[in-house]
């Protein structure tokens, strides 16, 4: 079942949130998982392992470089579950 | 009193995180009131283990961290961690130069509940299912990687490993790195976690284990005739170690100093077995005493390794005797096993600390749980309530001694 953008937006704080510890309101969709968030590889792999469970989507090793932003994690966790 | 021209070695800082205590000044307290840290495990996978008892921590390392601080940390760093800040706050320290500071914490086993976790999760879940964590969680210099950067050490950081010597290895290597002038302040002790079902039937297989299972609090009874021997444990102890120089200059208090360090192998045909001799343990404790510039008669206390196994016990009794001789009569002795259990790898560091906390105190906890002594063992073991030691320059002794014929045995000499 497709989740709205904001719905997912929401999750993924959530999950940011559980794994590294940055507050939720922290967490918007312009935010830079790297520079803004602090998130290192390491977390960003458990945050990506984390989103396939929760979304029930398949998230490629190679795609995840392309995840710049938590923007881009929404619209791609999106497009892959619609 | 320096009675040779090495460089004076001090203690300056003490944490610890055990079963009988969250902290080290905690686990003074219980080890001198004479309390057992040794209970049921009530989880329900310890039902049907051969034994199913432990010297499980007083406190959980994960409820006193912040929760993404210790979701990324195998129980050994969170235990480490707990302790290495009680003990730089105890030390007073506030900033040291990074490059004169070094770190050298012990484990024997390492991380082998994340190693086992993550197998459990692999199985259930498959290979995108493990943890990006799960190798810088298991990696046995795991602990001492997290007390290197937490304290920002940049003069060395090290994992010793000796089965059960690791924790006194770990003391010998830091009294080293300041004696050879690589650093100014180390972070040394030792960490153990591995209460899982595991480790627990394999130490079982091998007959090492207590299997008092109805009566956990008197299971480690070292030196008695009825123990049947050790009590797995877990936990951590660090100390903060500093040349007596940088502690002077910056007006530490100093708890005792690292006098001496003596390190052997037994080179016998046994990887588990006790020297029945305690020869190797022997030329340990009168190497040590040799480095510190100290004769038998200093030496007023020696905390046993004693695990509370038949042979093992026996042989240390000789070998102690053997190494002081007719000054044996001076020195009072205990295990503070029977009521901590054997934290492996953590073990040297936990009972140095209690030495330290001895020379300091002047006082000597007590052995429990010995009830009927063996017979001709010819030691003076404090029982009932703690001793109390003299005044004046004393040196006391720690042994640890480890599988594979490890033998380290520390001497510590009042300030």
């Amino acid at each position: 079942m497709a989740q709205s953008e904001q719905e997912i937006l929401a999750g993924l704080a959530d999950i940011v949130n559980e794994i590294t510890g940055v507050a939720v309101a922290d967490i918007a969709s312009e935010k830079s998982f790297t520079d803004d968030l602090d998130i290192d590889s390491l977390s960003m792999v458990e945050v990506v392992m984390a989103a396939e469970e929760k979304f029930g989507v398949t998230i490629p090793d190679e795609e995840v470089k392309n995840l710049v932003t938590v923007g881009d994690a929404v619209s791609y966790i999106a497009k892959a579950s619609a | 009193m320096s009675t040779n021209n090495k460089t004076r070695v001090v203690v300056t800082g003490l944490g610890a995180t055990t079963p009988v205590g969250g902290t080290a000044v905690s686990t003074w307290s219980a080890l001198l009131a004479g309390q057992s840290g040794v209970r049921t495990i009530t989880d329900e996978w310890a039902a049907d283990l051969p034994v199913n008892f432990a010297g499980v921590a007083a406190v959980d390392p994960a409820d006193v961290l912040d929760r993404v601080e210790a979701r990324k940390l195998d129980r050994i760093a969170q235990f480490a961690l707990v302790a290495a800040r009680e003990a730089w706050a105890d030390a007073g320290l506030t900033t040291v130069d990074p490059v004169r500071l070094g770190v050298s914490v012990a484990t024997g086993i390492g991380g082998a509940l994340t190693l086992l976790s993550s197998w459990d999760a692999m199985q259930k879940s498959g290979p995108r299912r493990v943890s990006p964590h799960t190798i810088p969680m298991l990696m046995p210099n795991s602990a001492a990687a997290t007390v290197g950067i937490e304290f920002t050490a940049r003069a060395g950081v090290h994992t010793p490993v000796a089965a059960c010597a690791s924790g006194a290895e770990s003391m010998a290597q830091g009294l080293e790195m300041i004696r050879s002038g690589r650093a100014d302040v180390v972070v040394v002790g030792g960490t153990e976690a591995c209460v899982h079902p595991l480790p627990l039937a394999a130490f079982a297989s091998m007959m090492a284990l207590s299997r008092r299972n109805d009566d956990p609090a008197s299971a480690s009874r070292p030196w008695d005739k009825a123990r049947d021997g050790f009590v797995f444990a877990e936990g951590c102890a660090i100390l903060i170690l500093e040349s007596f120089e940088h502690a002077q200059a910056r007006g530490a208090r100093m708890y005792a100093e690292v006098a001496g360090a003596g390190l052997t192998s037994d080179g016998s045909d046994s990887m588990v077995q006790p020297d029945p001799t305690g020869a190797g343990a022997t030329r340990a404790i009168e190497a040590a005493l040799k480095d510190a510039g100290a004769s038998p008669d200093d030496v007023v206390h020696v905390n046993a390794h004693a695990t509370s196994t038949p042979q093992g016990d026996i042989a240390e009794a000789l070998a102690i005797r053997n190494a002081l001789g007719s000054a044996i009569d001076g020195a009072c002795v205990t295990s503070t096993k029977s009521m901590t259990g054997h934290l492996l790898g953590a073990a040297g560091a936990v009972e140095s600390i209690a030495v330290v906390k001895a020379i300091y105190e002047r006082l000597v906890p007590p052995t429990i749980n010995l009830d009927d002594p063996e017979d001709g063992l010819g030691l003076d073991i404090v029982t009932g309530s703690p001793r109390t030691l003299r005044d004046g320059s004393i040196v006391a002794l720690n042994n640890s001694f480890g599988f594979g014929g490890h033998n380290v045995a520390l001497a510590f000499r009042s300030i």
